[in-house]
Formats: C-alpha cells, sequence, structure tokens
C-alpha cells in the first residue's frame, strides 16, 4: 500500500516550524490554511519555541465557542420545553495537524457531546467548529458527505458499533461505498490491505463480527474509520471497553497509525493514565466546559485547577505502598446535574478552595502560563500524583 | 501431578472465615464444557480483602457466584471441591440453608447497580425488604434500620431518599444504596464483584474509602473483584491472579506487586499505563488473547502467550504447573525454575515496570 511515513509529529521540533509535515502526510491539503496566526498569542520569550507552535502550528480543527443545549420537555399531550440540559457550553481549543487532543471529563461534562458535535453527527446550538479552514458548524447533510471522509470517529463498544449481519468486508468497505470512492485496484483489495494493516488476517474479509473478540473488533471498527484516509479521527473511549492486556494492544496500534499516517486524534476518555500517553495536549472538561487545557507534561506534572488535582489524585495507582504517601483529595457529593448547573464558577460547591467571588462571578479560561489555559480564580499548583 | 491445593489455601496465617478448595465449575453447553473455574483455592480471614484480579473469562465472576450459591445447580453446571464458610461446606449444603446464610451471613455488591436494583420499588423498599428476609422486625423498624444504612453509606437526606426509585439515584448514589442493602445484616463476608467499574474517578475513590470504613467498623472478610490492579493496590491486603479459570499467583499485595513471579502479572503490570510512572513511547503487551474456556490449553493455560516459555521447558505445554510457594505466603503457578524466575524480574521486568 502507498504508505506514506511522515516524520513523527510528536518528536521536539527544534524551533522552525515544519510546514512538510502536514502536506506529506495529507496529499491535496492546501498549506495555506490558517496558520499560526490563530494561536493564542503566549507571552513566549523570544527564541523559546514551545508547545503548539513548535510542532507547526497549524491547525486542523478550530472551535470557538461551542454550546449545545438539549431541551428537555415535559407534558404528555403537549409537550412543553420546560429547560436545557447545557451538554457543552462555551468550549474552545484548536488541535493541530498530527497531534493528539485528549479529552478528559466524568460522565456527564460533555466530552463525548463536544465529540459529536466536531464530527458533526450533532450540530452546535451556537459557536462554531472550523475543521480545515472550513466552518462546518452548520453545514446541511448534503454538505456534510464529502467532508465526512475527512473526519470519522472510533466508539467504545465493538460489540455495538459494528452490524452483526455484515461480514467484516462490508463494515470496512461501507465508508468507500458511501463516499462513492474508488480506490486504485478496487474496493475489495483496499478493505484487505486496510485489514493487514490493523493487524487482522486479510482472509477473515468474510467473517462475520461474532466471530471476532472485542479486541479484533475494534481492530475492524479502526480499519472502517481509516477506510477514506481521514485527517481527524475522534474516538470516543476506544479502549475502555477491552481487557488490559488488550487496551495495551489498540493504543500502541492507534499510535503507530498516527505516525505512519500524519493522522491527527482528539481522544475522548476518562482514563487519565492512558490520556497520558497518548496525548499531546490534554483537556480538562466539568459540566460542560473546559476548565484547563495545557500540554501533557504541564498538567500532569503542573494541574493547576482544583478539579485536575481531585482526578488525579482520585486515579488509584497500582502500588500499594504509594497510598501512604500520596496526598488524597476527596470531593464532596457528586459532579450536580447539567440541567441546572451551579452559577458563576461550576465547581465551586464542591471545591475546598471556593471563596465569595466563585459565587458570584465565572472564571474565564485564562493563559496562566505558555500554553497553560485554566478557569480558575485561585489557581496553583500541586503535586497529587 | 503435585496437589497445590494444601498450600495454596494458606496464603496467610489465622483462621479463614472463608476457605476455597480446588473449587471447580463447568457448564456444559452445546460446543462443548466450559472449564470456567478450575481447581481453584484461596481463603479470606474477617477484616482482610481479598482482591481478585484477571480478564474477561478469567473465572472471578463465576467464582464468586460459586460461593454466594448463585449458581443454578443440575445438568448443565457442575460444581466441585469446597467452599467452607466459617467452617460450613457450602457445595453439598442444600440450598435452602445456602439461602438462609446469603444475604445475612455472606453479600454481595454487583456492578451495575441499575441492573441489580428493581426499577418499579423504591429504594426503601428494597433494603426493607432484605432486611426483613432475615430479621422479625415490624416494617417500621426495619425502615428504621433502613434510614440508619442509608446515612451510614453517606446519602445525604437519608430519610426522604428512601422513598425515591433507583432512577432518581446517580450512578455513585445507587451503588452506595446497593452497599447499604448487602450491608443490612452485618454480613461477615461481602463480595464486590467490580463495584466502582461503573463509576467516576472521583466516586470510584469515595465508594472505595466506604467499602474500607465499613470493614473498620463490621470486621467482614471482603472479597473484591476488578481487572484494575491499581484498585486492589489501594483496597487489598492480598491478591489472586486468575487466568482461564486457574489461579496464576496468589500472596500478599505489597509482596506481590513488589515481587511478582508469574510472567502472567508481570505482562498485566507493564501493559499498564501508570501516572507515577515516566512516560514510554510504546506500551508493553501482552501477545496474543485470552483462550476459549472450552479449549483451555493444555499445560499451563498461558503458555500459549508466554514470552519465556522456551525457558520452562516442554513441561509448560503438557502438565499444569502446581500453585506453588516461592517465599512465606506467595504461591506462584509456573514451570519456571524459582532462581530463573526471580532473575527475570530482576533483570529484565522490574527495569520496564
Amino acid at each position: 500500500m502507498t504508505v506514506r511515513l511522515t516524520k513523527d509529529l510528536r518528536s521536539p521540533a527544534t524551533g522552525e516550524p515544519s510546514p512538510a509535515t502536514g502536506k506529506d502526510a495529507v496529499p491535496a491539503q492546501p498549506t495555506d490554511a490558517p496558520a499560526t496566526g490563530a494561536v493564542p498569542a503566549a507571552s513566549g520569550e523570544a527564541g523559546e519555541v514551545r508547545g503548539r507552535a513548535a510542532r507547526g502550528g497549524d491547525e486542523l480543527v478550530r472551535v470557538t465557542d461551542l454550546t449545545k443545549l438539549f431541551p428537555v420537555r415535559r407534558g404528555t399531550l403537549v409537550r412543553r420545553s420546560t429547560g436545557a440540559v447545557r451538554a457543552v457550553d462555551g468550549v474552545g481549543f484548536a488541535i493541530d495537524r498530527g497531534t493528539t487532543l485528549g479529552l478528559v471529563g466524568e460522565s456527564g461534562s460533555g466530552k463525548s457531546t463536544t465529540g459529536r458535535l466536531i464530527s458533526r453527527l450533532l450540530e452546535p446550538t451556537s459557536g462554531s467548529v472550523v475543521f480545515d479552514g472550513r466552518d462546518i458548524s452548520h453545514l446541511s447533510t448534503r454538505e456534510l458527505r464529502p467532508m465526512r471522509r475527512d473526519i470519522q470517529m472510533i466508539f467504545q463498544d465493538p460489540y455495538s458499533s459494528l452490524n452483526p449481519r455484515h461480514t467484516i468486508g462490508a463494515i470496512v468497505a461501507a465508508p468507500l461505498r458511501i463516499q462513492k470512492q474508488t480506490p486504485r485496484g478496487g474496493i475489495r483489495a483496499r478493505v484487505r490491505e486496510l485489514l493487514e494493516l490493523v493487524g487482522l488476517n486479510p482472509e477473515h474479509y468474510n467473517r462475520y463480527p461474532n466471530e471476532f473478540s472485542g479486541g479484533q473488533r475494534q481492530r475492524i471498527g479502526i480499519a472502517r474509520a481509516l477506510a477514506t484516509r481521514p485527517k481527524l479521527i475522534i474516538a470516543d473511549e476506544p479502549v475502555s471497553a477491552l481487557d488490559v492486556s488488550i487496551r495495551a494492544q489498540i493504543i500502541n496500534l492507534l499510535d503507530g497509525l498516527r505516525t505512519e499516517f500524519g493522522l491527527t486524534y482528539l481522544f475522548i476518555a476518562h482514563d487519565l493514565s492512558m490520556v497520558r500517553h497518548i496525548s499531546d495536549r490534554v483537556a480538562v472538561m466539568y459540566l460542560g466546559q473546559i476548565i484547563e487545557l495545557a500540554d501533557r507534561t504541564d498538567l500532569f506534572s503542573g494541574a493547576l485547577h482544583p478539579y485536575t488535582h481531585a482526578l488525579l489524585s482520585a486515579v488509584p495507582i497500582p502500588d500499594p505502598t504509594s497510598h501512604h504517601r500520596r496526598e488524597r483529595i476527596r470531593l464532596r457529593d457528586e459532579v450536580p446535574s447539567p440541567l441546572n448547573p451551579p452559577v458563576a464558577c461550576r465547581f465551586h460547591p464542591r471545591c475546598w478552595k471556593a471563596q465569595e467571588i466563585c459565587r458570584t462571578e465565572a472564571p474565564p479560561l485564562r493563559e496562566r502560563a505558555p500554553g497553560h489555559q485554566v478557569a480558575c480564580h485561585f489557581p496553583e499548583k500541586r503535586d497529587v500524583v | 501431578m503435585t496437589d497445590p491445593t494444601h498450600t495454596a489455601a494458606t496464603a496467610s496465617s489465622g483462621t479463614p472465615f472463608l476457605q476455597v478448595r480446588d473449587l471447580t465449575v463447568s457448564f456444559h453447553t452445546d460446543d462443548g464444557v466450559v472449564h470456567a473455574v478450575d481447581k481453584l483455592s484461596f481463603s479470606v480471614e474477617r477484616g482482610r480483602t481479598l482482591g481478585i484480579v484477571g480478564e474477561s473469562g478469567s473465572g472471578k465472576s463465576v467464582t464468586s457466584l460459586a460461593v454466594m450459591g448463585l449458581h443454578r445447580r443440575g445438568r448443565r453446571v457442575s460444581i466441585a471441591g469446597e467452599i467452607r464458610l466459617d467452617g460450613e461446606d457450602l457445595v453439598t449444603a442444600p440450598a435452602e440453608r445456602v439461602r438462609g446464610l446469603r444475604g445475612r451471613r455472606m453479600a454481595m455488591i454487583f456492578q451495575d447497580p441499575l441492573s441489580s436494583m428493581h426499577p418499579q420499588f423504591t429504594v426503601g423498599d428494597q433494603i426493607v425488604e432484605a432486611y426483613r428476609v432475615h430479621n422479625r422486625v415490624s416494617k417500621a423498624a426495619a425502615r428504621r434500620r433502613a434510614t440508619e444504612l442509608l446515612d451510614l453509606v453517606g446519602i445525604p437526606e437519608p430519610a426522604r431518599r428512601l422513598d425515591d426509585y433507583p432512577h432518581q439515584f446517580s450512578g455513585g448514589m445507587r451503588q452506595r444504596a446497593m452497599i447499604a442493602m448487602a450491608v443490612s445484616c452485618n454480613p461477615e463476608l461481602l463480595i464486590a464483584d467490580e463495584p466502582t467499574t461503573a463509576l467516576d474517578v472521583t466516586v470510584q475513590a469515595q465508594i472505595l474509602d466506604l467499602m474500607r470504613e465499613l470493614q473498620k467498623e463490621f470486621n467482614s472478610a471482603i472479597i473484591i473483584i476488578t481487572h484494575e490492579l491499581g484498585v486492589v493496590a489501594e483496597i487489598s491486603h492480598d491478591i489472586l491472579v486468575m487466568y482461564a479459570g486457574q489461579a496464576m499467583e496468589y500472596g500478599g499485595v505489597e509482596e506481590v506487586f513488589a515481587s511478582a513471579e508469574h510472567p502472567y502479572t508481570w505482562g498485566l503490570l507493564q501493559s499498564i499505563t501508570r501516572l507515577d510512572r515516566q512516560l514510554e513511547t510504546t506500551l508493553r503487551t501482552i501477545p496474543g488473547s485470552p483462550p476459549s474456556l472450552i479449549n483451555v490449553p493444555p499445560g499451563c493455560p498461558f503458555h500459549p502467550r508466554c514470552t519465556y516459555r522456551e525457558r520452562a521447558g516442554s513441561a509448560t505445554s503438557t502438565t499444569r504447573p502446581p500453585l506453588a510457594e516461592t517465599s512465606p505466603g506467595h504461591l506462584v503457578a509456573c514451570h519456571l525454575p524459582v532462581a530463573e524466575r526471580r532473575r527475570l524480574l530482576r533483570e529484565e521486568v522490574i527495569p520496564t515496570l
């Protein structure tokens, strides 16, 4: 197959943006796409290039003030809208070409909804999603179709995301048929190539999903996502349904594919150690908002938001001697309902640092260190792992 | 083949409250016999927690259901071996007897509290019912007890929440309510099957804290079944690593995490990502996938996936290795010579953890 090897985009850059990487990875990609101009100006010292700018600063996705409300209707005869779940509320971030953004948060934080808004499985209530220089926030189904080949999803449950009555050949070929793409050598050859690429036996083309284990099914899902040579892959909890020994195999596969094809990932997960392994940048969501966004190392060794501290300190560490020396932060109660989220800072009812200002004024997501944004009135570093 | 059971049952000293010996559970299906649990032995004392880890199909849940007497005996299920609860064998005991013990002296918490509670009865009704099965008290007294229990497990406004239906509770609260129901009769043995798998990390931490507190209060023996090594490290005293229905390694949790001697345990420890370690470029993996329990590989069931099988000699594919003591209280079922295992651990495994 036509393997286009690109440089490992995560390798520490030497100072200059490498415009070649994106171009090699994705053919027919105009390089004059919005480049570094959109990167929020960090108070970076001259000569020290770091973070996103260092990786090329070539944005593939930019999300601005993204909001999704789900109306709640009551009444049996006359259904009236009685309120709205603010599933995603004013979310903004960018993903550079060839990098991985990890999106973490607990259930109800809006991370999956954010993924679905970017892939346009859902239409945003307000705000915008710019993909590859084009605003796709409100495109119609027809307008979206050609774009769908560039954005693909990998789902959590490999049992329910594959049609049991289709052979895996048909499943992997489906995106090609829908997109009316005929690869050189024909669809069949391409499918066999894809199956081989994800570590499956291409001879198993005619088998059905029930003949495969969970890990193998997830590989089928990955092959399907790769069929149209997408630019962005949104992986929503891709390994949480898998066994421990299989998880690592799938993560390595995703990692390898990214390097090989210069893919860009939005990796949605609640497993923080897994997110740390695979992401370049990490966004932490709480009740529909991003509360902290930073490069991986900054987030995991220098988190500033108390909620991030609480999350990190709650991750069980597989070392029985660790809990004697580890600081333990226990949050009160549970995540409030997104139907009626707390005013001002949404975390304040559970926060041990909350002051008057946290109850009256919502903290904006502000850059506190180069490339490190946090939404808190009292950010501070704390060692919790 | 040597008999592993006699050493296996004594991973820790003292009189165990639960003692399982040579437990074998098989299911007879149209495709063949599923050897879900095969000659498994372990024990738990009061006030101690045993963590059972293993992947799906390793037999960990089947084991817990067997202890609770929840397998329907008959033509399709056969259970052999001994399950002694405070000395009394449950395998040979009549079903009515086991039913009397279940809920009173031993109780279970399931993974998904939404599907294990009845959706059409209030949480209070369900706790009251469970309590009154074993205690001859009035409804009002049982209700008072239920309020106490909800308060004990940390549900705010327990008297009001008693009349809520399960769907009105959040995931964490449902799990707390399940725990309240399970501890209503102060059971001496509590089995928790993946109690936190469906929960978020911050709620998981709260539930693990709660289980620890309850154990202090009731001095119960706890078995926690999980696939997460982090959870075991956090809450257990002992650990039992299962693979294909068999015990691979068994011992004190600090001992096993610091100096595991089974290649499968090494594989599990190596393949997880952890926050307390430097980042690696590629994760180590265990090649292949777990075997079908209808066709368990002969010899050591792990040998087809074992990196070190060449060094273990031909016995590894023909003879099942006994679960034998490698140091006091630490048992391993592996054909590799002990000295070789320790050398591998020191030279090849620990540097990668």
